[in-house]
């Protein structure tokens, strides 16, 4: 199983990755900056996600939205943020690639002039109020930013959510935000993989038409933090819910690493779908729980493992920690089954096999490339991720689950309905997120 | 290399030609229609089940019936638990979808292409022989029960429910799939296992294939499979077209309020009913809502957050369905901003009815995003499978993508302005509000919309 590309870096430092594939008369565009909010400050949090705002608001030479040429062409356009990156696409029938690239690059080369004081203001308020839809507005919507804030010291860049802190976001200035896009938004740090109905040559030619000229930046150092717990935490959040929750983090490999693969297979035997172990045990037979999850959010700079777990009325957090650990241990001591390994073997092959299905948006072939290439430099790493999970053993499994999860200090967080913090795991201490 | 002309975008290059899925169809001597696409992408295949009567055919006093029982098709089947089902799905690596709509009722199974057998014998097997036993009844209902116990904690689940009561009140597309607490408690196995032999018969219903095969071939796999589907018999009369009646022509409220203390932000829903699927103005329909609300760069989206920065989005739709449906517009919006941006909705809503009827531009626009951008439906094999359910469940025509987009360049503006005008009547407009009402209670009066209604949408 690949995903065929080709590659080639501009002089400008550009990567540029095509991958052609004419089922279509469609062309993805996806652009990678390598930057997230993990490249932010304590006190300036939030840039990076305020950034993929202001980027669709206009640039020096198209300084109106990005929206309107790019849906008359027909295209589909997004971005999205996360800690370690931040992407841009745009799905257009293949006469539009020109358009596509045109924008894109301008954006890059030439956001700040046409970056104003009102633009700035008002996208602001536009993602303050996505932080209230998303998060603060929605039931147990808080909790991760809880969980991240005690799985991180303050100056870890895990600590902080993608969306910011209100208080961060209203403080930044403009001179802020032309800093934070001169250090991270240039090509050097940039990778651009085109997929579909295009031949390479052309491509390739196009990119360099477009961004050849480009001024690149240095590339900036790859921001470095070490997490651990020293001790596990107790923690109790009280939110507008019905049924208290539990959730349990422990620190875990980064993405590509020793252990990683392991995590996840652990994650889907613990805890994903009907045959999962505690589902069948909490759900399905003792119906102590609503539902239970598990999964290895691993990512640049290290890893969580993350599980949560909804009491059933009248049943206590205790009961489900109980059974939570007691689930890790035997994972940890005997490992899964030989059933549970074929099992996980099939629907990752099966899952590979879905991501092959789409050229662009999020998880799009597209996507795919720039994210092995931002992440480690070989856009044509999808066969050995594949292979990375095909060659997970059952002793490894438990040998992740040992190491990581039954042997490691860990944070819990009771999330409780207002006014009950009697039903948090015993001894919890409260905490606030705002 | 030249350099790059920035003084103006681009123009597109003409489209290149696309070739819309070909249908192969087949009816089986049970009635179950058969349709089968080919489609050589990658070696992934999809099959949809879809079984017309969602959940606006629930019994009057059974709200949640249709949703529980489908819920109950992988709770075992033919002797074996949920669990051996559940394994047996993810040992295909399957992805089995139950989901049930309005209208009808869709399984959904996505699995490799060499999995095509097991696959289609799975789906079959849930469908004509889940078990319904007592306890993965009580096991299920429980947990129906406690999702909407929390659901009342959710401000779009609740503001979804106020508002399709006060737009259709008792009319089946008043109640939303999962019923209420009151009506799932009472609901009982022996109402599923009715309601299973009234609904679930291979007549009327539809399966549709889609994978790197011949057309042929797989319709033979399906007819092998579901050939011996026979409808069950059941006391239980379901009226599958009860939607087709005539809903409130005015709505219960104008305006109506669930209290939130404290929210973080105001939910809202505006709009009232409008029109079935079937329409003959059902290309323009779309045509206006791409302009009023439908994508990024329409008015309402523009207005409210581009230039007023109250919201993250707010979208417009005609939800069309074979009876009528409605139109609606959500949106969630800063709590000190609620009457202001209802206010700026209505009024957008007026004017492209009235005063400020669609532009040229706009319809250019309009028209340009929706067919450029039309064969990208028709990636994966997922979706070529749903839009051939659609077409099924809507009794239109194979001929239907093909002819979409010269559909769609038919529409003028004086059609824009006219559905306009036909569909859009602020005189029977809800605007239904979940939010911290203290807090904006003072200047409800100011949108001229009379004293408003505070509601208690049933859980």
């Amino acid at each position: 199983m690949q995903i065929p590309y080709t590659k080639r870096t501009l002089s400008n430092g550009l990567d540029v990755i095509v991958h052609e594939d004419h089922q279509l008369p469609m062309v993805a565009v996806n652009l990678w900056y390598h930057v997230g909010s993990k490249n932010e400050r304590p006190g300036r949090t939030g840039f990076a996600h305020l950034f993929e705002h202001l980027m669709f608001e206009g640039s020096e030479h198209h300084n109106h939205g990005y929206f309107a040429p790019l849906q008359r062409a027909g295209g589909l356009v997004n971005g999205s943020t996360s800690t370690d990156r931040t992407n841009y696409w745009e799905v257009v029938p293949t006469g539009s690639l020109e358009l596509a690239l045109w924008m894109e690059s301008d954006r890059m080369g030439y956001l700040l002039p046409a970056l104003t004081e009102e633009k700035f203001s008002n996208q602001r308020d536009v993602v303050l109020n996505e932080r209230r839809q998303t998060y603060e507005n929605r039931p147990y919507g808080m909790a991760g930013m809880a969980l991240s804030a005690a799985m991180f010291a303050p100056d870890h860049p895990y600590s902080w959510p993608t969306i910011g802190a209100p208080d961060d976001l209203r403080a930044a200035s403009l001179n802020d935000v032309h800093a934070f896009f001169t250090t991270f938004y240039h090509p050097a740090n940039a990778s651009l993989a085109l997929a579909g109905d295009l031949e390479a040559e052309q491509a390739f030619d196009l990119a360099e038409q477009f961004f050849g000229d480009l001024t690149p930046g240095p590339v900036p150092d790859l921001v470095r933090a070490d997490a651990a717990l020293a001790t596990s935490a107790n923690l109790v959040l009280e939110d507008r819910v019905e049924l208290p929750r539990l959730y349990l983090g422990w620190h875990s490999p980064a993405q590509f690493a020793d252990g990683d693969a392991a995590l996840d297979v652990a994650a889907d035997v613990l805890a994903h779908g009907k045959t999962s172990r505690l589902y069948k045990r909490l759900v399905y037979d003792r119906r102590i729980a609503t539902d239970v999850s598990a999964y290895q959010h691993s990512r640049e700079m290290g890893g969580v493992f993350q599980m949560s777990c909804t009491a059933a009325a009248g049943v206590s957090l205790s009961e489900l920690e109980a059974a939570i650990r007691a689930a890790v241990t035997e994972l940890a001591t005997g490992g899964p089954t030989p059933a549970e390994m074929e099992r996980a073997l099939a629907q990752t092959e099966a899952g590979f096999l879905y991501r092959l299905q789409t050229i662009g948006g999020f998880g799009g072939k597209s996507d795919q490339l720039n994210a092995y290439n931002t992440y480690l430099g070989d856009p044509g790493y999808f066969d050995r991720d594949r292979q990375r999970y095909e060659s997970v053993t059952a002793d490894a499994v438990a040998a992740a689950a040992r190491r990581w999860l039954q042997d490691a200090p860990l944070v819990a967080l009771s999330v409780v309905p207002r006014g009950r913090r009697d039903l948090a795991l015993p001894g919890a201490t409260e905490v606030h997120v705002s | 290399m030249s350099a790059v002309d920035r003084s103006r975008l681009p123009i597109p290059g003409p489209d290149r030609a696309f070739r819309f899925p070909r249908i192969a169809k087949r009816t089986l001597p049970n009635g179950l229609e058969l349709r089968a696409v080919t489609h050589s992408a990658v070696p992934v295949i999809s099959m949809v089940l879809l079984v017309p009567g969602g959940s606006s055919a629930d019994p009057i006093d059974r709200h949640g019936l249709v949703s529980l029982t489908a819920g109950l098709l992988d709770e075992g089947s033919r002797g074996q638990s949920a669990l051996e089902v559940a394994d047996r799905v993810a040992r295909i690596g399957g992805d089995l979808d139950l989901e049930v709509g309005a209208d009808a009722v869709v399984v959904a199974l996505t699995t490799l292409d060499r999995f095509v057998e097991p696959g289609l014998a799975l789906v079959h097997e849930i469908v004509s022989a889940p078990n319904l036993l007592a306890d993965d009844f009580n096991r299920i209902r429980n947990h129906r029960l406690e999702r909407l116990r929390q659901m009342k904690d959710h401000a779009g689940a609740m503001a979804e429910r106020a508002f399709a009561r006060a737009l259709y009140d008792s009319h089946p597309y008043g109640h939303l799939g999962m019923g209420t607490i009151a009506t799932l408690t009472a609901s009982t196995l022996d109402e599923t296992r009715l309601l299973h032999a009234a609904l679930f018969a291979p007549q009327g219903a539809t399966l549709v294939l889609v994978g790197d095969r011949p057309a042929e071939e797989l319709l033979d796999s399906a007819a092998a499979t579901f050939g011996d589907w026979r409808a069950t018999t059941s006391t239980l009369v379901l009226d599958r077209g009860a939607a087709l009646a005539t809903p409130p022509a005015m709505p219960l409220t104008k305006l109506g309020v669930v209290s939130r203390p404290g929210a973080a932000q105001s939910e809202l829903r505006i709009g009232h009913v409008c029109a079935p699927r079937a329409t003959p103005d059902y290309h323009a329909l779309l045509m206006l809502n791409t302009i009023l609300g439908g994508q990024f760069v329409s008015r309402i989206n523009l207005n409210l957050r581009e230039d007023k920065g109250y919201t993250y989005g707010v979208r417009t739709g005609f939800d069309l369905r074979r009876g009528i449906g409605p139109f609606v517009m959500q949106t969630s919006v800063g709590t000190e901003v609620t009457v202001p941006a209802i206010r700026e909705a209505l009024t957008e809503i007026r004017d492209i009815a009235s005063t400020r009827p669609a532009t040229e531009d706009e319809l250019a626009l309009g028209f340009a995003t929706i067919s450029k951008g039309y064969p990208r439906g028709f990636e994966t094999a997922t979706q070529v499978a749903r839009s051939v359910a659609q077409l099924a469940l809507h009794e239109l025509p194979d001929s239907y993508f093909e002819e979409f987009i010269p559909r769609l360049s038919q529409v003028t503006q004086a059609d824009v302005s006219r559905v306009a005008a036909k569909y859009l009547d602020l005189d029977k407009m809800t605007t239904v509000i979940v939010g911290d009402v203290e807090k904006f209670a003072e200047s409800l009066p100011d949108l001229g919309l009379g004293p408003h209604q505070v509601l208690t949408p049933e859980i």
